[in-house]
């Protein structure tokens, strides 16, 4: 049962860079991701795949990295946040977090964000019904989703009033 | 105004007039500066504890307890520590023999007897206690260790009710303590029995019970200690939210000096009061560190977390009697409470005393009389949740408002505007002698009503009539959030105790090429008091706010702290900003001190603007910020030796509110500085087949006097209102007869999402605090005021029947429940007397 036993050599292109490992079967691709890579930005807020804290794209699609084992992952190109910036700047996801106040303690914010990401590139235009729906498996705890929400409209081009402008204009 | 059609999703207007806009501090304070926490945050660069490394970290398991109540009979760690892998595996009794004394403990006698070390020792008294801990070389390897620790226990009888925990009779949790009542104490405010007898009316209600529920931050406890063989320095990287509380308690337990017990933290992935908690393990870990030599690094899983991280207060209320005139004002009320603090004393009983911070809520309530019992169950701990032990006692007063309304046939709005304390009463002092500083709840209560367009829900209300199937309910909740505690409260649940007052510190200082840096002792988990520290500043220097560079997080080896330092207890904005000002006051006298005798001009000729200082109506006669530091740092000798002696431009300032030493015999005094208000509304549909409940409206309108950062100050009501949104419908955590916990994943312990969360409303009225150096109250925790309103929602929807809203938890089984008159066979648990 120790850590010796039972490994697997995988490679995954992570961000555009390539990664050659050996892992254990039952490691969890998060786990990977975050002790053997050291890639911290993809967080863990439960062990059981409700609160996607841990949420990736995996070959284009959206998941949850608790719910896939690192084996799994064998030849798979993978973003995570730290892949979204451009020479440094924001996307346009990230920098409408920023302006709508759509963060507070930040722990749920880079699922959330690869969440919103990955709604956006299939659905450019999203509805508030399609925004909360995208978002239903990335539980936050500090913001109350509302701003979220303001957010991921804004950064679909919806137009939305900066938080700061609108909590100006609520005094 | 026509009624609304049909239900929609409500807009996300946030407009309205403030009642009186507070005078800025300045450039900066009263804007929604932009967050400086959030770049990198949202680019995965915070560091959170998980996040931390140290060279040859071993990771840590606790092994737990699969009973509620046990003895330990034996522990045999033979086959844990045969396993690859395995460096340390350290069991209660051993970590007790490396203690020098048990936790210290706030109950007085008989409850302050009892004895908690690390680890579980003899017993566990809890679903998940905690009997070892193991030290291993991965994640996995700990845990399949801690599963090969094994013990052979000899369960015991459970006590999970705190009524009956009260009982001598009840199984006990502490022998050393000989009874399960951690405090019991009578607040008797006024002459409650005169009231009961000249009253027009007696209301009585039999039973009330608020729920037990925790904010679950999404980021679990986690922590990262090394005991260095070499220095004895205990390194503590984690995200406890009260750092020097833990200090204090753990340093004398493990016997190490304060300059020796080195806490820190970057980010915390939200606290809510919940990270106070984690003390306990923190000090197992040091002494797993200290054992295997290496440090030991622990981060929990999420089950982990709601077996063990500590719950909210669950309170149960009985026979409650409230005197009511004929005219609708409300007296005062009489209840016996029943507080369930769980196995171990975490805090508490501190919630024994916190909630009579607002002994009246909002209200002119003169006659208050509360026999208050806290009692040790065999349950979780509990722990500071948002809103802590007032949540609980407004929710009360909330149900015997809408309660006093409905059986006597007052309007809950009037009644509510009768019974407020009015805005020309401030400053208003409450039975409990403590002092509301401002505000004005009536008009909070009128914007509200006007932001749900609340005539409009209840002519929908009426057209919806019988046979359609669904029901409305309009509901309001009033909620206070008292800030700034003076912990000479705590001598009101033990007299010996030597704690009064609160405070914070922070340094200012001008850097070596004149830059402008803070720490502060606090330990944000959200709050953004990187941004609205950097505005403080900014007004008091001349300066853009980006020119400040405020320190992330808290790190003991260079942050200045005092024994209260931490975030909790909506304070910071007092606090933590008072000493922010109060600093940045210091180093600008300094700074001037500097430009004068630099330009040879008069002090009073000194303007400070733009990062420079200049001589009034000379602009060319100028000192960079640089200047001014190259004379303090590098270039001493050419000041006088009397500037060289008084001037270090690194200057340390304590914020501390005027508070004096509550009185132990009355139970009155000052228990907390300033007095937020949170007056909400909601209109919710209920399906009459289901029970379900959908929110059609909801507003927050929040008074917390001046407002430093608004986006901030909404985000923060935002979220309360949404952790009280859940609690109301969706969380609870729930023991069953053999003390064993029914949620301990968010399967079963439904968080809410963005599916449950409606856009809700939001507007702020503006009521100075006269106490405080800004004029800001605390903020953030809120009052648990969905919690009320969802109830009075519940209550309006059901009607004239006879059903009782009772609980402060309301999921859709429930409230079907109460649609089909209350529980079979229930005597009716509301009584009039009138005379």
């Amino acid at each position: 049962m120790s850590d010796a036993g039972m490994v697997h050599p995988i490679t995954v292109t992570i961000n555009g860079e390539r990664y050659a490992r050996t892992v254990q079967a039952r490691k969890l691709l998060v786990h990977f991701i975050r002790d053997e890579l050291a890639l911290k930005g993809t967080h863990i807020g439960c062990d059981t795949g409700n609160c996607g804290a841990c949420s990736i794209i995996v070959n284009g699609k959206l998941i949850k990295s608790c719910m896939m084992l690192a084996v799994q992952a064998d030849g798979a190109t993978i973003e995570t946040i730290e892949g979204l910036e451009a020479e440094g700047e924001l996307t346009p996801v990230q920098r409408a977090f920023h302006e709508h106040h759509g963060l507070q303690c930040g722990y749920c914010t880079p699922g959330m964000v690869m969440s919103a990401t990955y709604l956006l590139r299939g659905n450019p235009d999203p509805s508030e019904e399609e925004i909360r729906r995208a978002i239903r498996g990335n539980i936050c705890r500090c913001t109350g989703y509302v701003n979220i929400v303001r957010s991921v409209k804004a950064a679909a081009g919806a137009g939305e009033p900066a938080a700061a402008d609108r909590a100006e204009a609520s005094r | 105004m026509s009624a609304p059609s049909a239900p929609s999703a409500p807009s996300a207007e946030t407009v309205v007039a403030p009642v009186e806009p507070g005078e800025r501090l300045g450039k900066w304070s009263g804007k929604s500066v932009p967050r400086t926490e959030d770049r990198r945050l949202l680019k995965g660069q915070g560091e959170f504890t998980d996040d931390v490394w140290m060279h040859r970290q071993g990771y840590a398991h606790f092994a737990r307890s699969p009973h509620g109540h046990a003895k330990i009979l034996s522990i045999d760690t033979s086959r844990a520590l045969s396993l690859d892998g395995v460096h340390a595996v350290l069991t209660g009794e051993e970590a007790k023999e490396m203690c020098e004394v048990p936790f210290f403990q706030i109950a007085p006698e008989p409850a302050g007897r009892l004895e908690e070390w690390p680890l579980a020792v003899d017993k566990v008294r809890y679903h998940g206690d905690a009997v070892a801990v193991v030290l291993a070389e991965s994640r996995d390897v700990a845990r399949d260790a801690a599963e090969l620790v094994e013990v052979e226990y000899e369960p015991l009888p459970v006590v999970v009710d705190t009524v009956a925990a009260a009982d001598p009779d009840a199984p006990l949790l502490h022998d050393e303590a000989g009874t399960n009542v951690a405090w019991h104490g009578v607040f008797d405010y006024g002459d409650i029995d005169w009231a009961l007898e000249n009253a027009d009316h007696v209301v009585k209600i039999d039973r009330l019970h608020f729920h037990r529920f925790s904010s679950t931050p999404l980021e679990c406890n986690a922590a990262v200690v090394n005991w260095d063989p070499g220095t004895g320095v205990v390194d503590v990287k984690s995200n406890n939210q009260m750092p020097m509380f833990a200090s204090m308690v753990i340093g004398p337990t493990l016997g190490v000096a304060s300059n020796k017990l080195q806490f820190a933290s970057q980010d915390i992935g939200g606290a809510f009061g919940n990270k106070i908690g984690s003390y306990p393990q923190i000090a197992a870990l040091a002494l797993l560190s200290r054992k295997a030599g290496r440090p030991a690094k622990w981060t929990e899983y999420r089950q982990e977390h709601m077996l063990t991280a500590g719950h909210g207060n669950e309170r149960t209320f009985l026979d409650i009697e409230v005197p009511v005139l004929k005219d609708g004002t409300i007296l005062g009320f009489k209840v016996r409470a029943f507080d369930d603090a769980g196995a171990y004393l975490h805090y508490e009983p501190l919630g024994a005393v916190i909630w009579s911070q607002v002994t009246p809520g909002c209200y002119r309530l003169k006659h208050i009389q509360v026999d208050y019992t806290e009692t040790l169950t065999n349950k979780c701990p509990t722990i500071p949740n948002r809103g802590y032990s007032r949540l609980q006692h407004l929710w009360l007063i909330e149900r015997i408002v809408d309660t006093v309304a409905r059986e006597l046939d007052f309007d809950p709005v009037e009644v509510r505007k009768q019974n407020y304390v009015q805005p020309d009463d401030y400053p208003y002092e409450t039975p409990s002698g403590c002092v509301y500083d401002s505000g004005d709840l009536p008009r909070s209560l009128e914007v509200a009503l006007e932001l749900i367009d609340v005539k409009g829900w209840r002519a929908r209300q009426r057209e919806l009539g019988t046979g359609s199937g669904k029901r409305i309910g309009i509901g309001i909740g009033s909620t206070l959030d008292s800030g700034t505690n003076n912990f000479g409260q705590a001598r009101i649940i033990n007299p010996d105790l030597p704690f009064s007052g609160n405070g914070e510190a922070a340094y200012v200082k001008l850097d070596l090429y004149g830059e402008i840096n803070v720490d502060i002792g606090t330990t944000p988990q959200g709050q953004g008091h990187e941004t609205t520290a950097g505005q403080v500043v900014a007004d008091v220097l001349g300066v853009e706010p980006s020119a400040v560079n405020v320190s992330a997080g808290f790190d003991q080896r260079h942050n200045t702290y005092v024994a209260f330092s931490g975030t909790y207890a909506s304070q910071f904005a007092v606090t933590g900003l008072g000493a922010v000002l109060g600093g940045a006051e210091m180093l600008r006298r300094e700074i001037v001190t500097l430009a004068a005798f630099a330009l040879e001009a008069d002090e009073d000729e000194i303007e400070v603007e733009g990062g420079a200082c200049h001589v009034r109506g000379d602009p060319e006669r100028a000192i960079p910020f640089i200047g001014i530091a190259n004379l303090a740092f590098s270039n001493n000798a050419v000041l006088t030796p009397e500037l060289r002696e008084r001037i270090s431009l690194n200057c340390r300032y304590v914020y501390t509110p005027p508070f004096t030493v509550p009185d132990p015999e009355t139970k009155t005094g000052e228990l907390t500085l300033t007095y937020a208000s949170q007056i909400h509304a909601a209109a919710v549909e209920i399906d009459e087949e289901t029970g379900r409940l959908e929110i059609l409206d909801y507003v927050a309108v929040d008074d917390c006097g001046r407002v430093i950062n608004p986006q901030i100050v909404e985000g923060q009501v935002q979220g309360a209102a949404a952790l009280g949104i859940g609690a109301a419908l969706y969380e609870a955590f729930e023991y069953d007869a053999d003390g064993l916990l029914q949620q301990s994943s968010f399967y079963d312990y439904h968080a809410l999402t963005a599916l449950d969360m409606p856009m809700m409303k939001y507007a702020d009225i503006e009521s100075p605090s006269p106490f405080t150096p800004n004029g800001a109250k605390g903020m953030g925790e809120g009052g648990g005021a969905p919690l009320s309103t969802l109830c009075s929602a519940i209550q309006d929807a059901l009607g004239d029947g006879d059903a009782l809203v009772a609980d402060s938890h309301n999921p859709w089984f429930r409230i079907h429940e109460l649609l089909g008159g209350g529980a079979d066979g229930a005597p009716r648990a509301v009584r009039v007397e009138s005379r």
